[in-house]
């Protein structure tokens, strides 16, 4: 150390030198990077699984539909599956976006305070039905009812390409399939945006109110920009339960190995976890199961991508009102 | 003789009245008359009447918890938006109770704006953003937007410091230059007052300065109604001054109001004349 140097003492020791925070620090940091390793564990291993389809399947697993594991040579291809989780999960956030939206600013802004907690409790427990049982619901109460839904979208809108049906067909849609995600992403988009909006300050609601404007001025320029992130968190919340889920979605939808790009009130669809769980029971054979594993490392890949770029796009929309 | 001389004791020196035409014969901008103001079951406030001059500064002036905040909250019927609010009394503003039945408060808002005790900029706009941002979130048309948000900014003297960062977040600003901010904000919707609650309690000196210029500058075209806990911020910024008291579990009352210069010259109540030269409160 030269002469000048003596000065400078290690803080950075000093900050530490408490015992219950050294020890304390460590099993933090311990737990957290088992989160990670775990993390990453579950990728290795599906990662690893993956290596059989690809040799069978090459790019194919990924850009063809087919499941004829049984012919020589076996064709599968999880296109139409990856894709179909997307489109439920999109068609789930169209619908449950803006009901929770509502449904929150209701709650925080409008509702009687009893009232208010009446809703909160029951939305919370919304979210605790086990979505098997979701599944039975949908699959006795909501087909029959949503049926006729659908027939009614397609003889008004059937201009619309998306209302298009041309089997006359209206079970086992993903529009079907996409409202009981929907159900099941209401509960947890409108708890946490309800939370968020609850916490806008209010002074700045005050401010709001001085200059003269309405519930809705207000909740567009200074409530909901003020909770964006937030509430972009719960979406994503709902949205990743949404490309997961299965049992629920297998209830209702009626698993075709062809790609329905956009004909949701058209019978027939898929998702990745549909498939999984449609052919788990009766996997025919060690190869069998390994591109079903593979198809669960796409699963998992995809819910990474949509994540990433929703997150790109909060981002990008981040930019302050001028 | 005043209290204050019969009682030998000295009187902050107020500066004289250098305006020809006294402030008491001025057009009445706003006026309450009789008004109470309840939360609950809970009295707060006892027949309030006050007039307010046009394009004068009144001060408010009273310890904590007297009602002054509420009172002033009455005055734009932001009050009646905290729930189990309630009001007796009338204000009238051009000529009609603000609180009849057709008139719409969100109109009354905008005529009367508020400045706050804690700066409140818009954290998710722009400097430019919270400037127009009553424009936006009333509805209210005016073009020319850059000269609005130029002319507002030198009318809160705060144009020098921000004009080449318009587009920055507001949330860059310090404490002082966002109360400014503000109050350009309050300003962009032409208010023909301006009630401020506050405004400086949350502000080092230099801060407080600049704002008290701002209020003086600004009381040549708008009416101001001034909350403070500065005595000396009172006899500086102000021509008319209002004392209110509230005994304990008592609702709060004006105990005495008028020309500044007399409240704190020449106070005609005993407990003014206290309350004035930091006595109690």
């Amino acid at each position: 150390m030269s002469l000048a140097d003596p000065e400078i003492r290690d803080l950075k020791a000093a900050a530490t030198s408490h015992r219950g925070d050294r020890v304390f620090n460590r099993i933090i940091t311990v737990a957290a990077f088992t989160a990670l390793a775990v993390l990453a564990g579950i990728a290795v291993f599906l990662g690893l699984q993956t290596i059989p389809a690809f040799q069978s399947q090459g790019l194919s697993f990924i850009t063809t539909t087919a499941w004829d594991i049984n012919t020589d040579p076996p064709t599968a291809g999880i296109w139409g599956m990856l894709y179909g989780s997307v489109l439920l999960a999109v068609i789930g956030l169209v619908i449950a976006i803006p009901a929770s939206l509502l449904l929150s600013i209701f709650t925080v802004f409008l509702a009687p305070r009893k009232l208010a907690a009446g809703l909160t409790n029951l939305i919370d427990l919304m979210a605790a039905i086990p979505s098997v049982i979701l599944g039975l619901w949908a699959f006795y109460i909501l087909n029959p009812t949503a049926e006729e839904w659908q027939r009614l979208l397609n003889q008004y809108l059937g201009w619309i390409p998306i209302f298009q049906n041309a089997s006359g067909n209206f079970l086992g849609t993903p529009f079907i399939a996409g409202f009981v995600l929907a159900i099941m992403m209401i509960p947890i988009i409108t708890s946490v945006s309800r939370e968020v909006l609850a916490r806008t300050p209010p002074e700045l609601i005050n401010a709001s109110e001085s200059l003269g404007s309405s519930l809705w001025t207000m909740l567009r320029y200074v409530a909901l920009p003020y909770g964006r992130g937030g509430i972009v968190g719960g979406i994503m919340l709902g949205l990743g339960r949404a490309l997961g889920e299965t049992i629920a979605v297998f209830f209702v939808l009626k698993i075709v190995f062809e790609v329905n790009w956009y004909q949701i009130i058209e019978s027939g669809g898929g998702s990745v976890a549909t498939l999984i769980v449609s052919r788990f029971g009766e996997v025919s054979g060690e190869f069998e199961l390994s591109l079903l594993l593979a198809a669960g490392f796409f699963l998992f890949v995809l819910t990474l991508v949509v994540n990433v770029i929703a997150n790109l796009i909060v981002a990008r929309t981040g930019r302050l009102q001028k | 003789m005043s209290i204050a001389e019969s009682k030998g004791v000295d009187t902050i020196q107020t500066p004289a009245v250098t305006d020809s035409s006294p402030t008491t014969d001025r057009e009445i901008e706003m006026s309450t008359q009789d008004v109470s103001v309840w939360f609950g079951k809970r009295k707060v406030l006892e027949g309030v009447s006050i007039d307010f001059p046009k394009r004068s500064v009144t001060a408010l002036i009273g310890p904590s918890g007297c009602g002054k905040s509420t009172f002033i909250r009455t005055l734009n019927r932001l009050h009646e938006l905290i729930p189990g609010a309630a009001l007796a009394g009338s204000v009238m503003y051009e000529g009609k109770d603000i609180y009849d039945r057709d008139v719409d408060p969100v109109q009354i808002r905008l005529k009367i704006g508020m400045v706050f005790q804690k700066p409140n900029p818009f954290p998710s706009m722009t400097i430019r953003g919270n400037v127009l941002a009553g424009l936006k979130l009333s509805g209210m048309k005016r073009s020319n937007h850059d000269d609005i948000v130029e002319e507002t900014l030198r009318a809160a003297g705060l144009w020098n410091e921000v004009k080449d960062r318009l587009g920055a977040a507001a949330g860059e600003l310090s404490g002082g230059q966002a109360q400014r901010l503000v109050i350009a904000r309050a300003l962009a919707v032409q208010p023909h007052v301006l009630l401020m609650d506050e405004p400086c309690s949350a502000l080092d000196p230099a801060s407080t300065l600049k704002i008290e210029e701002t209020i003086r500058d600004l009381s040549k075209d708008v009416t101001i109604i001034i909350v403070t806990h500065n005595m000396q911020q009172a006899v500086r910024v102000s021509d008319r001054t209002a004392f209110f008291l509230a005994a304990e579990n008592e609702p709060g009352h004006v105990v005495e109001q008028g020309l500044t210069t007399e409240i704190f010259g020449n106070p005609q109540d005993q407990r003014t004349l206290d309350y004035v030269n930091g006595r109690f409160g």
